[in-house]
């Protein structure tokens, strides 16, 4: 990267983000998180922030590849790091299954954590089929996991949906995850 | 959040001098330490980020045990084949930890050195002697529902909010650290924590400068393990009470015995009491009650807890019976 155009303020950096695919430069006061990153300076405000503390879980993205709160972490850390967000995942013609299935089984209502609950859901399933057990699997060595719906609502925890969506967000995983594993 | 500087270091031998400069401190998964900067309770002027160190391994040991990397993910950890199959307490803790989300982020090394959960150590209108030392402790007479039965002191009586640390310290993990000086040195878990006595802002035995590099597993002791998380919600909440148990029996009789509980004070409780009033004795709920009261000779409520002296015994006893039954269906 060519650092060398402008000076850089006192209390910024720059980095480089590959968002959904492609590279964005961006000069950051370094406080920024990422979620502020995506949303105020990429305005890529798909990604939703609730509580800022990491409890609420919408402001979920992908960081190659792996779910995470992007609200917890500095953008400055992840220079030349993936990331992918909702807009990423489907558009009004192109739906991603997760985002057909929630339509489907009427898994929102409010709408506000339903981002975060299908980056949370496409992460958890990678999970799911890399084998990964969880705290109601009740044997942890086993190396396939059925995922049952006390499962999904273990691995969703994270995911905090103040309408109380929840059956029917279980029930759009499962239908989704059911054509995964046939 | 306080203005800082910020560095990322590459090499491990690198971290000594990067974090000697005033006011810095190290960040990793930052899923503890960046919710602590923006209610300025920590306030670091220099952040060195070690996250991509290549220190994320988990590897095999040639007596039996493993290595697990500082920078290793909570969710990688516990996924690992060999620790499912060989610690799945260990497993099992950490998968009682936090949320998906916040165990793809958060380093070993971060849980282990994660603050206290403490509700007065959050509120920075309340008297804390951790955030100020000699401020006075509010939760003494506040409200102190989660707060510690054990090893507590009247300068404070927070709670070490760590699962993986509880199984940890059952399994006897020992911490590698990273001195200024290039060496390595090892502390077991168990000496890793200090006592809060009158200076609770100190809560580890790590000297400026270094780094946890490792935790290492001992080749797991035999038996059934298994880690119990209580606490108010089935998911994605810290313990009220945790314990994590090996325990092997031989016709009926325990033959060895390991305790350690969680969020009942400052550091995992390893409770040695607890395992001698085990070893040797059946297996059986009159021995486990024998236990509990061993390992909890010494509790003390501080009013909204007192309910934890009693929690932690049954959740000891149900513990151990699963795992003995367990252990004893595999004979």
């Amino acid at each position: 990267m060519d650092t060398s155009r402008k000076p850089i303020a006192e209390a910024a950096s720059r980095i480089v983000l590959k968002v959904n695919g492609q590279p964005r430069e961006l000069e950051l006061d370094r406080r920024t998180s990422l979620l502020d990153a995506l949303r105020e300076h990429l305005h890529l405000t798909g990604t939703k922030k609730g509580c800022d503390h990491g409890q609420c879980g919408a402001c979920t993205i992908l960081l190659n590849g792996r779910r995470i709160n992007s609200c917890l972490t500095l953008a400055v850390m992840h220079d030349s790091d993936d990331v992918a967000t909702i807009e990423s995942l489907g558009a009004p013609e192109t739906l991603h299954p997760l985002q057909v299935a929630f339509i489907e089984r009427d898994a929102f209502q409010c709408g506000y954590c339903t981002p975060g609950q299908i980056c949370s859901a496409v992460g958890m399933l990678s999970e799911v089929k890399a084998g990964w057990p969880s705290h109601v699997t009740a044997d942890v060595s086993v190396e396939r996991i059925a995922l049952s719906d006390a499962e999904i609502r273990e691995r969703m925890s994270g995911n905090i949906c103040r309408c109380a969506a929840y059956p029917n967000i279980v029930a759009a995983i499962r239908d989704v995850a059911g054509a995964v594993s046939e | 959040m306080k203005p800082f500087t910020y560095e990322r270091i590459t090499d491990p031998l690198a971290a000594a001098a990067a974090v000697s400069r005033g006011g810095a401190k190290f960040i990793s998964g930052g899923t503890n330490l960046l919710d602590l900067m923006k209610l300025e309770i920590e306030q670091p002027t220099h952040l060195v980020d070690i996250s991509r160190l290549p220190l994320k391994q988990v590897e095999d040991l040639p007596n039996g045990g493993i290595r697990i990397g500082a920078q290793a993910a909570n969710s990688e950890v516990a996924a690992d084949p060999r620790v499912r199959a060989r610690y799945p307490a260990l497993s099992e803790a950490l998968l009682s930890g936090a949320s998906g989300q916040l165990r793809n982020k958060a380093s070993v090394g971060g849980n282990l050195m994660q603050r206290t959960r403490c509700s007065y150590f959050y509120d920075t209108a309340a008297a804390c002697n951790k955030r100020t030392p000699q401020a006075g402790c509010a939760a003494l007479r506040g409200i102190n529902r989660i707060h510690a039965i054990l090893g507590a002191s009247d300068a404070c009586i927070a709670t070490h909010p760590s699962d993986m640390a509880v199984a940890m310290s059952a399994l006897e993990a020992q911490i590698e650290l990273l001195e200024p000086n290039q060496s390595t040195r090892r502390v077991a878990i168990d000496d890793f924590y200090c006592h809060p006595g009158s200076a609770p802002h100190i809560e580890t035995v790590l000297r400026p400068g270094e780094m946890i590099t490792a935790v290492i597993l001992p080749p797991p002791p035999p038996g059934r393990q298994r880690y119990r998380k209580v606490r108010d919600r089935a998911s994605y909440e810290f313990a009220l009470v945790s314990v994590a148990v090996i325990i092997a029996t031989d016709g009926g009789t325990i033959t060895t015995a390991r305790v350690s509980f969680g969020a009942v004070a400052h550091r995992p409780w390893r409770s040695i009491d607890a395992e001698t009033a085990l070893t040797g004795r059946l297996a059986t709920l009159k021995t486990y009650q024998a236990a509990a009261d061993a390992a909890m000779r010494n509790a003390t409520g501080r009013g909204h807890n007192d309910f934890k002296v009693e929690l932690a015994k049954r959740t000891l006893c149900r513990t151990l019976a699963d795992a003995a039954q367990m252990s004893a269906g595999r004979q």
